[in-house]
């Protein structure tokens, strides 16, 4: 054996030790793509879909039964059949103003600012990373230090709104059970009623609402019953994403079931009335 | 070679595999491809082991465990941050390449070895628990409902694959200044959900010196936590919103300054909470306490000034490499790493630490 001794450890001011040269980008070789892939053939389904429905400006209440579609409600513009219109009209007509404008914007924040949906859109629109230990398609990354990313922050006010707007879902929901001939009940009330409930509990879910009800405190043992809210929706946060996919699903089907009414394509399904 | 790849127990006997593994160090190094025995219920780390002793004495390997709780044997196993240890090679397919690198975001030093200095430097910066000046040792007392958030992030095993995986550091190097990681993200979650935990700044720490905002809750960290910590669901976005609290929220502002709630919580932790501008200088001490008057008294017995043995480097072999197994080595185990030197116990008069409550040492 030799007495030879070994240099000084590097790490030390001076030396920078380099990482292990491994030429391939990654060596995952499960179908890492596959997830992102999905996000966004589903997301850009639905957004084009949504974006169609919005600016179509037509078939968007039923008169029969009172069915307002989500993607309307609540109808604020001068364009609004005056029926469907619950809130007033308050907004000009244009075409180009969406019909719920005062609400569609707003829960476009909410979902933007979402931190599932931030992590879908991270991973499959940004690249940054596609997926775990898959190089980020970008040079340089900042994060969410800098303005615009920054503004992520602001995700806890498009909470606050989207629980009015889910108030304002819900009223649509139980006014659709008055329909024109008084009291009824059809397969498209239990579509918007589904709909309603998978947007409270997505909305309940968020991670803001987590910490508002009682993620927050030091002592969970000095607030019982807010632990007990921090309990509930800490059950309801781990499904967020499934939470996120299915509302997305709601939506659409609450809307298409809507417009094929509208259109006449089919005929609701009546219970009562 | 056939006799020492022969399969131990009982079961089907083994198969051959094949495997590339990374060999080299930071002048370079290249996939080298091996056919392995593997036998049934074997994970990745025995793998390794039956390289190293069959056609690849030299390979080196940090484990320790092989039970998934120390964290040493943290590799890339096809591209996936894993544990050697808890990999099982019956998820893989009969004719699958298994192909086996060191950690990327960390420097090499040799196969499958890194220098994971970073996060013992990040560990530093953290400030440690800080529980109220007035409570003496053993009588903390607190609530099993409070304490349980903080307990998950005991669970961590400290294997780095978080910090690895992370592509904040991973791919960018430059932000390992900025970024301290999801490993030191759960570390300042579970000391700001502590109730015994007085420290009021530990926001305006992680957002301003440990890159809170970096993290873009891609949740990779989570992904391939060995301790299935929910470290972004449980500690970055709760950290993320009470940063938001502090920093961007006018409504717990006004809600503050109308239920006076932050003084009353000012009041009970008996602590005033430190200007932002001044976190980043303060906190670059080795753990303990950061109040001035704890450092002196900590340091009170230690004699500075005493001529202290220097450290001595461990022996290399005739090529000039450290020993990393024992087969090629000429000693029975791993030499001391206080120098092969140097016997136990050490004669008093040579240490440079006298216990604060016996007298003083003297220069």
């Amino acid at each position: 054996m030799t007495t030879r001794t070994a240099p000084p450890p590097a790490g030390l001011p001076g030396s920078v030790r380099q990482r292990a040269a491994i030429t391939a980008k990654t060596l995952r070789t499960d179908r890492w793509w596959f997830a992102p892939l999905l996000t966004v053939i589903g997301l850009g389904a639905w957004v084009t879909y949504a974006t169609v429905r919005v600016f179509m400006h037509d078939y968007y209440w039923v008169e029969d039964f009172h069915y307002l579609t989500p993607f309307y409600s609540p109808c604020v513009t001068q364009a609004c059949i005056p029926e469907a219109a619950h809130f007033g009209r308050v907004l000009p007509g244009w075409w180009i103003i969406p019909d719920a404008a005062l609400t569609l914007p707003f829960l476009l924040l909410f979902r933007l600012t979402c931190y599932y949906y931030r992590k879908a859109y991270y991973r499959s629109f940004w690249l940054s990373p596609p997926a775990c230990a898959v190089p980020d398609g970008h040079k340089t990354y900042s994060g969410e230090t800098r303005f615009p990313l920054v503004g992520q922050n602001l995700h806890r006010y498009a909470f606050y709104a989207a629980v009015i707007i889910s108030l304002i879902n819900s009223w649509d929901a139980v006014l659709a059970f008055h329909s024109p001939k008084g009291f009824g009940f059809g397969l498209g009330n239990l579509i918007l009623l589904g709909n309603v409930v998978m947007l409270w509990a997505y909305t309940l879910s968020c991670h803001s609402c987590r910490h508002i009800a009682g993620g927050r405190l030091k002592h969970f043992s000095k607030h019982p019953v807010r632990y007990r809210f921090w309990t509930f929706i800490s059950k309801l946060n781990v499904r967020h994403m499934q939470l996120a996919w299915i509302t997305l699903g709601t939506l659409a089907l609450t809307d298409f079931y809507v417009m094929a009414l509208s259109a006449g394509w089919f005929n609701d399904l009546r219970f009562i009335n | 070679m056939a006799t020492q790849n022969a399969p131990g127990g009982t079961g089907k006997p083994g198969t051959a595999r094949h495997f590339k593994v990374w060999r080299g160090d930071e002048s370079g190094g290249e996939l080298t491809d091996y056919q392995v025995q593997v036998n049934e219920g074997e994970v990745v780390l025995d793998v390794i082991h039956r390289l190293q002793a069959t056609e690849a004495p030299d390979l080196a390997c940090r484990w320790n465990c092989k039970a998934g709780k120390c964290g040493s044997c943290s590799m890339e196993i096809n591209g996936m941050p894993r544990l050697g240890c808890m990999t099982r090679m019956s998820t893989f397919e009969e004719n699958e390449t298994v192909t086996i690198t060191p950690l990327r975001t960390f420097p090499v030093i040799r196969d499958l070895v890194t220098d994971v200095s970073y996060n013992y430097e990040k560990a530093r910066e953290t400030p440690a628990f800080a529980p109220p000046t007035d409570l003496e040792p053993g009588d903390y007392r607190m609530q099993q409902v409070d304490v349980e958030r903080s307990q998950e992030f005991r669970k961590c095993i400290e294997c780095f694959l978080c910090q690895n995986t992370c592509h904040v550091v991973r791919d960018h190097e430059e932000n390992k200044v900025a970024f301290s990681g999801p490993r030191y993200f759960i570390r300042a979650a579970e000391l700001d959900m502590h109730p015994l935990d007085a420290k009021a700044d530990r926001k305006e720490y992680a957002q301003a010196s440990q890159g809170l905002g970096y993290c873009n809750i891609t949740k990779c960290c989570t992904e391939v936590c060995p301790e299935h910590i929910k470290i972004t669901d449980n500690a970055i976005i709760p950290m993320k919103e009470r940063v938001v609290d502090r920093r961007y929220d006018p409504v717990v502002w006004l809600g503050s300054k109308i239920f006076r709630r932050g003084k009353q919580n000012e009041a009970v932790q008996g602590q005033t909470p430190r200007d932002p501008d001044e976190l980043g200088s303060v906190h670059s001490h080795a753990g303990g306490s950061h109040e001035p008057e704890a450092e002196v008294g900590a340091e009170r017995g230690v004699h500075w000034g005493r001529q202290v043995p220097h450290p001595t480097a461990p022996p290399l072999d005739s090529r000039g490499r450290l020993a990393i197994s024992e087969f090629t080595f000429d000693k029975a185990a791993a030499p001391s790493p206080f120098g092969d030197d140097v016997t136990f116990p050490l004669p008093a008069e040579g240490l440079n630490y006298s216990h604060p409550d016996q007298p003083q040492a003297k220069d």
